[in-house]
């Protein structure tokens, strides 16, 4: 595709911090490359809302490879921006045309508070993971890499789950704004593997517990997390998570 | 268990099934009139399901069964609205989502709404002239001729909630009969298809032939 600069409007969200009301500010940026990456444009914003002596906007961003986690823009109207299976960072300028006007908003959801601008709290992924979304193992040396044997759908199924980054994308997407998707994934790449199987039961139980505890909506099965998570992260980790869940319920103690 | 969100999930779920094995009875027991032979048939199925004691037993477990979904559906929904306070400037909309699975609540609304029309039609009259015991039934082959097939304005209303019923039935079980086995925790990839095709013949199948019971006495189309 051939290379070229465009100018845009920008409808960006700005807030001050989590107690003040937000609100939408217009901005217009101008010979933005068709090949940059839509990080690179907002650093060119700042860049010059810095030089006119402005407070620059806030966002998350860490790697810029795609695979943290940590960008989390709602561009008109999509977590991560039009492209599929695509992280903001890795979203390119040549997504839009000269003289488009692009709605960028944080992630919304109660369970998510706005810190500023752009950047919201997603602390509450990493307390559900804390109930359980790891295995215990004794440290000391490494085991051998394949020691312990592992049937290779289950090992590919394990892995597809796995890639998940806890962006948040699902959460944001959702019109309950569920925590489901990106729980699921957690619970299923670890019920797959015999490492997880000793804490299997528990596992399930306390996350989601944790989950109803931050106050995340209840999945519907409508499938915006599935169409919109950048690690295309498949909802029938879901269903697998409900299973995992009344087994666990029906059989274990607590 | 069940106070958790996915035990939650999971009452709708089962309900769900247990309502959608109940429209099976209730449509095969109201295609009898399609045998146009003057409501012989379906009076005699009609006063199989109201003269019989455990179907009348069984009446009180689908009543549970209902209103377990009906409130329990409410109060998902509205937990989920509380979930989101400050909504988005560009909403999602459809991509990767049916407009019907993320309007369950609306089409349960009108379905509700279709529903206390239908028993005060049919099923109240029928008990209230019934009471406690087994006998005593209305006909309720002339009581269907009566309701639908005159040319007034209120059998035109009744006719176009029953339309709008069945039509929100339709859209409600396209989604539901499929993520009430999700919800239960089916997800190999194959039976996920096989049900979700089989959850859209039944959406489409059951409300029509539900929705061909007015229509057909309305325009005369069986006698």
């Amino acid at each position: 595709m051939e290379h070229y600069n465009m100018n845009l409007n920008l409808k960006v969200w700005r807030q001050k911090n989590s107690n003040t009301k937000g609100e939408f500010k217009m901005y217009r940026v101008e010979n933005i490359s068709s090949e940059m990456s839509f990080l690179e444009m907002f650093d060119v914003l700042n860049e010059k809302l810095i030089a006119d002596g402005e407070e620059p906007i806030a966002f998350d961003h860490d790697c810029r490879e795609g695979i943290c986690g940590a960008c989390s823009m709602y561009i008109d109207g999509k977590p991560h921006g039009p492209w599929h299976a695509n992280t903001t960072c890795q979203l390119h300028m040549r997504a839009f045309k000269d003289g488009d006007t692009v709605v960028v908003e944080p992630w919304r959801a109660n369970t998510f508070p706005v810190i500023k601008d752009l950047v919201v709290d997603r602390t509450a992924f990493d307390r559900i993971i804390q109930a359980g979304g790891y295995i215990s193992v004794n440290t000391g040396n490494a085991v051998d890499g394949n020691a312990l044997p592992i049937n290779k759908d289950k090992a590919d199924a394990s892995f597809a789950a796995a890639m998940c980054i806890g962006c948040g994308a699902c959460v944001a997407a959702c019109k309950n704004s569920s925590a489901m998707l990106f729980l699921s994934a957690k619970v299923s790449h670890l019920a797959l593997l015999p490492q997880g199987e000793p804490e299997r039961h528990s596992r399930v139980l306390n996350m989601i517990d944790q989950m109803d505890k931050e106050g995340f909506g209840s999945c519907t099965n409508t499938g915006a997390c599935e169409a919109t998570c950048p690690k295309e992260i498949s909802i029938s980790n879901i269903a697998k998570l409900n299973q995992e869940y009344l087994c666990a319920s029906l059989t274990s103690e607590k | 268990m069940f106070t958790s969100s996915i035990g939650r999930k999971l009452v709708m779920s089962f309900t769900g099934i247990f309502l959608v094995l109940f429209l099976i009875v209730h449509v095969s027991i109201n295609a009898c009139i399609f045998a146009n032979d003057g409501g012989e048939m379906f009076n005699k199925a009609a006063h199989f399901m109201g003269a019989n004691i455990v179907p009348r037993i069984l009446e009180i477990g689908l009543f549970l069964g209902f209103i377990l979904h009906i409130v329990q559906g409410y109060m998902l929904e509205a937990k989920n609205r509380k979930a989101r306070s400050a909504k988005y400037a560009v909403s999602y909309g459809n991509k990767g989502s049916k407009w019907y699975s993320r309007s369950m609540a609306l089409l349960g609304t009108l379905i509700l709404i279709f529903l206390i029309l239908h028993l005060s039609n049919f099923w109240l009259p029928n008990r209230a002239s019934q009471g406690l015991s087994l006998s005593g039934e209305i006909d309720l082959y002339a009581k269907m001729k009566d309701t639908f097939s005159g040319h007034n304005p209120v059998t035109a209303i009744t006719i176009l909630v029953y339309v709008l019923g069945c039509a929100a039935l339709g859209y409600h079980l396209a989604h539901g009969f499929q993520s009430a086995f999700r919800t239960i925790g089916v997800h190999n990839k194959r039976y996920n298809k096989m049900l979700t095709s089989i959850g859209y013949a039944f959406a489409i199948i059951v409300p029509l032939a539900f929705v061909m019971m007015p229509l057909c006495f309305h325009f005369g189309w069986i006698s």
